[in-house]
């Protein structure tokens, strides 16, 4: 026995050597595996969006066709032309809807950022009375979904004339905004010592000064991460969009392509194409700010 | 250069918490003041609110003969050092230090005068062109000292600024700043929780604790005299040993037997407890002169010295200093006995110095 232990310790870095080297042979058959699945995986997900994409190149007899056609379909752009331009030329409906979407979600979410980072900041740097309290009742105006609000709002809008306008979604867009922005980039402002901020007072700036030149630029992508948030928010927003507006001045892009199906007959390639530049420029910010939204999402929003 | 007068300074902030209940500190032109105090003693507020970071409840701050209690952080002129050091990480050392002077205006040619004078004073020489997240630890906090040195200010206020080093950087860097502090003669306020670095820095320490002053005094003072129970066991490494005692026929005696020099003045109508250091016990043979019997509980063999642990008479764990010659081996039956002079003695119940 013991003879077996003094062999098996000298041989055990060999031994010890080859299990490792089998278990990446074992390593290849799982990538490959693991590849395999995840093809799979991003079919299955990937798969409508696929279809989207086809159906809004394709002419409609090809959107009915059965069997379906994947691939020996002609291309045509005439439905992106449609989202764009009305048919007797100028700007269609929806090109307008796009254009609300974009005004509505922009101002909004510059608004919860302008309110919100320095409330952020002040949460973060002040001793308050019922500190906890107060942030607590912050988030608690998330709690409740937007179809619960959502009479209550209109009739209230009603009243001030908010009903139909702009202006009424940018308020509402941003009072919904400004929770989350406050709870984020305070997350943020934890992360900077408070130390800066005190140097540069003893340094001959105001408190304000100090922060802005030096708090502020360190801040800059975790706000950044934030406004995107609040701005893929506004901008997928249905539910008040649905019930606070109703001309087609005014609707921003989702009940507006919501609008298109119902009737008798559904254009497909035209949902399909609004589908598709509706989606672009949320697709275009995650993925250019991807890196500062995981850094959020740990950092930020769950610390505390 | 500039005293500074602390007087009767309350803080309370919004929320109710009282960092502060009542301070009075006179701290002198020249002096390198150490408050010292467990965690949230106030000792950093006081410190903020002298500095104008915060804004006191009530009480007056004073320096040199100026009344600063309305005056904004940077008119008071005052340099801090910070804890976390606080270098502004988008700047080269060389800017960071020029950076409090052009805040202030001064000309190009003063500034780079300056700046080179505070580099040489610290040594900073090689590491002028580099940005803070390539200094070490020490030398991030090299460069925090030479950026208030070149402010030149009345005071230097230090708020902690050893605790983030290793302990052997630690000790470099108090010599260092005992020697700069020497050197300039510029008025120090130094606030750590650290007693070896209060002892072995400060000309006067103010012991803080929940708010308030319990003693100011020389380290020697401080040490051989505590004014209260709780500085009796914040001060000293081991601490004092605190024995309950009674005063019977002009003798003190503890509980456990030892008898104790007796100071002047006792008062014999209330219990008292008497604070006597691990270096004036002495462990001996046993049945030695004036020893009563007793057994070693553990040693602790710390090369230059010996902390003998003993118990004696129902008495626990009294610590005693002793030189590494002599050697008793753990359990073993000893005598213990008092050597130094009368230790100071405190009442029970109001944890004050009475003799």
């Amino acid at each position: 026995m013991a003879v077996s232990v003094n062999e098996a310790v000298p041989a055990s870095p060999v031994r010890d050597r080859t299990p490792p080297a089998r278990r990446i042979g074992g390593g290849r058959g799982r990538s490959v595996l693991e590849i395999a699945l995840l093809t799979v995986l991003a079919v299955v997900m990937l798969f409508p969006v696929l279809w989207m994409i086809e159906t809004s190149i394709k002419e409609n007899r090809d959107v009915y066709a059965v069997p379906a056609k994947f691939f020996d379909f002609e291309v045509t752009l005439a439905h992106y032309r449609d989202v764009f331009v009305a048919p007797g030329g100028g700007l269609s409906d929806l090109s307008v809807a796009f254009l609300n979407s974009l005004l509505v979600a922009g101002v909004s979410t510059v608004l919860a950022t302008l309110l919100g980072v320095p409330a952020a900041w002040a949460y973060s740097r002040f001793t308050l009375k019922a500190k906890k309290d107060q942030l607590f009742f912050i988030l608690s105006t998330r709690f409740m979904p937007p179809v619960v609000v959502v009479i209550p709002i209109f009739l209230m809008y009603r009243v001030v004339g908010l009903i139909d306008t702009p202006l009424g979604l940018i308020l509402i867009y941003t009072a919904f905004n400004l929770p989350f922005t406050i709870w984020m980039v305070k997350g943020f402002v934890d992360e900077v010592p408070a130390e800066y901020e005190d140097a540069a007072m003893l340094d001959g700036y105001t408190r304000l000064q100090a922060f802005r030149k030096f708090t502020l630029p360190l801040l800059v992508p975790g706000i950044a991460a934030t406004a995107v948030f609040a701005l893929i928010f506004s901008w997928n927003e249905f539910v008040f969009a649905i019930f606070l507006t109703s001309s087609d001045s005014v609707r921003t892009a989702p009940p507006a392509i919501a609008g298109l199906i119902g009737g008798t007959t559904v254009d497909w390639g035209l949902v399909a194409a609004s589908s598709v530049v509706f989606a672009l420029p949320v697709l275009i910010f995650a993925y250019l700010v991807r890196r500062h939204l995981v850094a959020g999402v740990t950092l930020g929003a769950v610390r505390r | 250069m500039a005293g500074i007068e602390v007087t009767a300074l309350h803080k309370r902030y919004p929320d109710g918490t009282v960092a502060v209940e009542h301070v009075d500190l006179s701290i002198g032109d020249g002096e390198l003041f150490v408050m010292l105090g467990p965690s949230g003693c106030g000792k950093t507020t006081t410190l903020r609110a002298i500095a104008g970071l915060e804004r006191q409840t009530t009480g007056d701050i004073r320096i040199g003969t100026t009344l600063v209690n309305d005056l904004p952080p940077a008119e008071r002129d005052i340099a801090m050092v910070f804890q976390f050091y606080a270098l502004y990480p988008h700047l080269r050392t060389r800017d960071n230090l020029a950076f409090p002077l052009r805040a202030e205006g001064l000309p190009k040619a003063e500034v780079r005068e300056r700046v080179d004078e505070a580099a040489r004073l610290m040594r900073l020489g090689p590491l002028l062109d580099r940005r803070p997240r390539r200094l070490s630890g020490g030398e991030q906090q090299r460069v925090a000292l030479a950026r208030a040195l070149v402010r030149r200010p009345r005071a230097f206020l230090m708020d902690e600024p050893l605790t983030n080093l290793d302990a052997e950087l630690r000790a470099d860097m108090r010599t260092e700043i005992k020697h700069l502090q020497h050197e300039l003669g510029t008025t120090m306020v130094y606030v750590t929780h650290d007693q070896v670095e209060a002892m072995s820095l400060g000309h006067r320490i103010a012991i803080l604790n929940k708010g308030r002053v319990e003693q100011i005094g020389t380290p020697l003072e401080v040490y051989d005299r505590p004014a209260s129970l709780f500085c009796a066991a914040f001060i000293g490494s081991p601490p004092m040993n605190l024995l309950d005692v009674e005063v019977a026929g002009g003798k003190l005696r503890s509980k456990g037997g030892l008898d104790l020099t007796p100071p002047p003045g006792l008062p014999r109508d209330r219990g008292l407890v008497a604070g006597v250091r691990p270096e004036a016990l002495e462990v001996t043979a046993p049945g030695a002169d004036r020893s009563i019997p007793a057994r070693v509980v553990s040693a602790e063999w710390l090369g230059d010295e010996i902390i003998y642990v003993v118990d004696h008479g129902g008495q626990r764990d009294v610590r005693v200093r002793m030189a590494p010659t002599v050697r008793f081996a753990t359990d073993s039956r000893v005598g213990l006995r008092h050597t130094g002079a009368a230790p100071a003695v405190y009442d029970v119940r109001t944890e004050e110095l009475v003799a």
